[in-house]
């Protein structure tokens, strides 16, 4: 249509691309560089994939931090798809208000106010019988649920909205009891919702630093805290042998996810086009 | 149009009969709207009972809490003798079929029909029994298999219909049942729906704001406005003796007169309307106060055009032919009337080349005979 | 059917899910059970909202209640846990309140946090311009894309997202450093003899939040802009308006809801921010995030560190208001249509 427009727009999304890409695929081919300067090239080598492997702590770290986020997302998708579901099917009920101000409010919250405020509850209920009073995988996996339950109550909450009622209506109207068709009806139309949440919730679990800072205890080390510690004393061959390792598992799943999503989506789109009028 | 009980076997005729689903005095308030008001209404074994209306007329709402959806703010709701009150929808006899049909996207033709037998524990071989049978029915055997996002539009109307009827309710509710279906299918679809429920002989009751729709559909109409049900009646009565200017409006094309009652017999009455330039007689007596303010409506195709002076003294006026539309089967005059109204005459083409037709700007007579004008009072 | 096999899957597991259920819903003690919660009042409705409301009160409000409250107590260097109890009962009888507003007047006495906010304020706004700046053509380059491509660029936007964030704040250490990639370009074209100083500086950190929140700012306006219908533009450049003309009267206003949620959403976190400033700004650049991570890590002065974070909440009211209101007028919006 406009030629000047669209230049434009293309040399926008060159660069804005380039822009995103450059950075971390430097840090992909550094990652194989024979050097210990990291930044000059010195033959091609993955000496530095074997020394992370026989990085004990390192490895260790990354374990705690895959179980955290494994609990923690599993937990978030639950208690998070019963928030999303309160607020898209319930209409008004009383506390609503205060209610979905605070599913959404940890979207937005600082990071640095979340850890602290949870940190100070933990303390605060240290001294009570049945608490463990060491902060370390307990008090991290609440303090992510937290986080991630919010993201996940609003992909629920609008794959939900954008649900035909009358499905849920039919199927009652058919003879099925309110839980069955949650479970028959609701469920399978809102699982795609549940598994893109729960790979948000685990994404955003084994990638946090700060909360995580503040609720662990001293001697736990998620692997964001590892990295951290490293990096903040300059960069290191193994942590871009690392960050290739999580590159390409990312992708990999990302790829994955999109094909299938765009399957669904096709299909989502010809039942909801057949069914326009 | 399919066949109907005469007016012999017409139970709304039979102070006798009992009615099967009785409504009485329903009130249904959201907030401070009130969605229907007061809705008392008797529907019979058999029926199928059309409620007509525009958008926001409070028709659906009526459905839905026929269907348990919505709770009635007061009044109750009998099915067959029963009272619905605290009755959930999935306990009551009454199934429905959705205006956006509602079939579930993630089962397969076979499984959406199969869902309320599921629901009622029957053996498998009863529910593929009945399912086989009632696709048959809706002339559904071969797609079985196939998910909803599969089928055209009229396949998926058909196993909307198929879902709500396989339990045999007692009452089956249809919210727009021929909405999303294009004009020529719909009217296809519509003598089928008719079949089906003779063969069945489920009650209906339709929710439709066409008004086609619904005289081709119903055994009885119900026309609602604001949330009251301003008419009952066979689509018969509703088009020829509409009781209100809605109405009148409401269902087909109408020439509405505004008058004063001059001369009011038991047998006729004379209407003085500066509106038509003339005087209106009508062949029945009207119940009102002498010099009262009345309308007399008249159907557009009950009117005759002519270029001659037509004999006699009421019920004429002439007039200028202002616009002309040829609709294939009928034509359509728009006349400017030398009081300054347009009025609407239709006229069948019944000869292909006519000679001598009336043209633009010509001068004619418009009447109509006695027996054709209603009057109205409100 | 061409159902993957995941589906299928999916549906044993449901199914075995639903038998499971059924079979316990059936079974004498749960009919028991459910028949005294709901004498008492409880149904499965109150359930499913009473679980996420008590988790959120619990881990989300009253931690709010808790550092409200330590924001006004006194400091104690050598206690555990560091602060003075705001009430204490004296003596077994005589309730004792020590309310104290001295972090608050510490904060608003020492240059440094009035700094903080203010720079923290000035780096977010310049960060969520400079997103705007990039990440609007974008999204409308990828909104006006051939829709086969649409996805796969959107999914290029999400993809470093889903990436570690610290990873990729790392990897731009490794581009900015004085050895680092785009020095030795540069050196090596001649462009410049020696090496500019760009890690630990203000430009650092922009490059940084800008890098980390520009899927933020574009997600939103992508979702805008993709239900535009390209015909009003064309109605308005049939009405003989110039294409740059109609884009700044038609495309622009009608994107606003989009332009305020990206740039909230970029705002809102990048005032908070610590990892970016600790790891790419200078150790002079005064973030309130780090004030409050340093006020808690390095003094463990939990008092300060509480007043701090109230005041950034405070500060943050107004954004956090102006996105929630979008928020509901889009979940009313998708309603109605």
């Amino acid at each position: 249509m406009n030629r000047n427009r669209s230049v434009f727009l293309l040399s926008a999304l060159v660069f804005g691309f380039a822009f995103l890409y450059v950075p971390i695929i430097s840090m992909i081919v550094f990652s194989f560089n024979e050097s210990k300067l990291v930044t000059v090239w010195g033959g091609f080598s993955v000496k530095w994939y074997g020394e992370l492997f026989h990085n004990r702590r390192m490895l260790e770290a990354a374990w705690l931090s895959v179980r955290i986020a494994a609990v923690s997302a599993t937990c978030a998708v639950i208690i998070g798809t019963m928030a999303g579901f309160a607020l898209a099917r319930f209409g008004h009920f009383r506390t609503r208000t205060l209610f979905s101000g605070m599913v959404t409010a940890p979207l937005v919250m600082p990071e640095v106010i979340t850890g602290l405020s949870l940190l100070l509850l933990f303390v605060a209920l240290a001294p009570l019988p049945f608490i463990p009073d060491t902060r370390g995988f307990s008090t991290i996996t609440i303090a992510h649920i937290t986080l991630t339950m919010s993201y996940v109550a609003v992909i629920v909450q609008s794959r939900l909205s954008s649900m035909d009622d009358s499905l849920e209506e039919a199927a009652l109207d058919l003879g099925a009891r309110p839980w069955k068709v949650f479970m028959v009806i609701t469920l399978p139309i809102i699982a795609p919702a549940m598994i893109s949440g729960w790979l948000l919730a685990f994404t955003l679990s084994l990638d946090d630093l700060v909360i995580a800072s503040f609720t662990a205890g001293p001697s736990t080390n998620t692997l964001p805290m590892m990295i951290f510690s490293t990096v903040r004393r300059g960069i290191t061959p193994e942590i871009n042998a690392l960050a290739t390792i999580m590159v390409g598992i990312v992708t990999i799943f990302v790829i994955t996810a999109g094909v299938l999503m765009a399957r669904q989506e096709r299909r989502r789109q010809l039942e909801t086009r057949g069914a326009g009028r | 149009m399919a066949a109907r009980p005469d007016e012999g076997t017409a139970p709304w005729l039979d102070p006798k009969a009992q009615p099967y689903i009785r409504i009485e005095n329903v009130t249904k308030k959201f907030g401070e709207f009130v969605a229907v008001d007061d809705v008392t209404l008797n529907v019979y074994r058999g029926e199928i009972f059309c409620l007509l209306g525009g958008s926001g007329c409070g028709k659906t709402t009526l459905l839905r809490m026929l269907a348990g959806f919505e709770r009635p703010t007061s009044g109750r709701i009998f099915i067959d003798g029963v009272p619905m009150e605290g009755v959930p929808p999935y306990e009551r006899p009454v199934n429905m079929m959705f205006q956006s049909y509602a079939l579930f996207p993630h089962m397969t033709v076979e499984q959406n029909v199969a869902f309320g037998l599921k629901q009622e524990k029957l053996p498998r071989d009863e529910i593929r029994d009945r399912v086989a049978e009632m696709l048959s029915i809706v002339k559904l055997n071969g797609l079985e298999k196939r998910k909803p996002h599969q089928l055209s539009g009229g396949q998926r109307q058909r196993v909307a219909l198929a879902r709500s009827l396989v339990k045999r309710p007692k009452l089956l509710l249809l919210d727009e049942p021929l909405g999303a279906l294009d004009k020529k299918l719909r009217e296809h679809t519509q003598f089928e729906l008719v079949n089906i429920q003779e063969r069945l002989g489920v009650t209906f009751i339709v929710v439709t704001h066409d008004q086609e729709e619904a005289m081709t559909l119903a055994s009885r109409i119900g026309v609602m406005n604001q949330g009251s049900i301003v008419q009952v009646g066979t689509p018969h009565d509703i088009y020829e003796f509409p009781n209100s200017r809605f109405v009148a409006e409401f269902i087909g094309n109408v020439n509405m007169f505004e008058g004063r009652i001059v001369e009011d017999e038991p047998d006729h009455v004379t209407i003085d309307s500066p509106d038509l330039g003339g005087v209106i007689y009508v062949g029945h007596g009207v119940s009102t106060a002498p010099d009262a303010i009345v309308w007399a409506a008249i159907r557009p195709e009950k009117m005759v055009l002519s270029r001659e002076q037509p004999p006699g003294e009421y019920n004429r006026a002439s007039g200028i032919i202002k616009e002309i539309a040829y609709m294939g089967d009928l034509s359509i005059y728009i006349v400017q009337l030398d009081s300054g109204r347009r009025v609407r005459v239709t006229k069948p083409n019944t000869y292909r080349h006519a000679e001598n037709e009336l043209t633009w700007d010509e001068r004619v007579w418009v009447s109509w005979d006695e027996s054709s004008s209603v009057v109205v009072t409100e | 059917m061409a159902n993957p096999s995941y589906v299928t899957l999916g549906q044993r597991i449901l199914a075995g899910l639903d038998k499971a259920l059924t079979t316990v819903m059936a079974s004498p003690p749960y009919r028991w059970s459910q028949g005294i919660l709901r004498r008492a009042g409880v149904t499965g409705r109150t359930l499913v909202i009473a679980v996420p409301w008590v988790w959120l009160l619990i881990f989300f409000l009253i931690p709010f209640i808790i550092v409200f409250k330590i924001s006004f107590a006194e400091t104690r260097w050598l206690g555990s846990p560091p602060y003075a109890p705001i009430w204490e009962w004296v003596e077994g009888h005589a309730l004792h309140v020590k309310i104290t507003f001295a972090n608050y007047l510490f904060l608003l006495s020492d240059s440094l946090y009035v700094q903080a906010f203010l720079s923290s304020l000035k780096v977010a706004s310049v960060s969520t311009i400079l997103c705007l700046l990039l990440g609007y053509p974008m999204a409308y380059g990828i909104a006006r894309a051939d829709p086969s491509w649409r996805n796969t660029l959107l999914l290029l936007v999400i993809l470093p997202f889903w990436t570690s964030f610290l990873l990729r704040v790392y990897a731009w250490m490794g581009l900015l450093n004085n050895h680092g990639v785009i020095n030795q370009f540069l050196m090596w074209t001649g462009i410049i003899d020696e090496p500019i100083v760009m890690l630990q500086t203000d430009f650092a950190m922009y490059i940084g939040i800008v890098y980390s929140y520009l899927p933020f700012m574009i997600l939103p306006l992508y979702s805008n802009l993709e239900k535009h219908d390209p015909t009003l533009l064309e109605a308005a450049v049939d009405l003989g308006c110039r294409p740059f003309r109609a884009f700044l009267s038609i495309t622009l206003p009608l994107s606003k809801p989009g332009i305020i949620a990206g740039s909230m959403l970029v705002f809102i976190p990048a005032v908070g921010e610590f990892v970016i400033p600790r790891l790419l700004g200078g150790t002079d650049s005064l973030m309130i995030g780090r004030v409050l991570w340093d006020e808690y890590f390095l003094n463990r002065n939990w008092p300060v560190a509480s007043a701090v974070a109230i005041a950034l909440l405070l500060l943050l009211v107004i954004p956090i208001v102006i996105f929630q209101r979008y928020q509901l007028q889009e979940a009313s919006g998708e309603q109605q249509r």
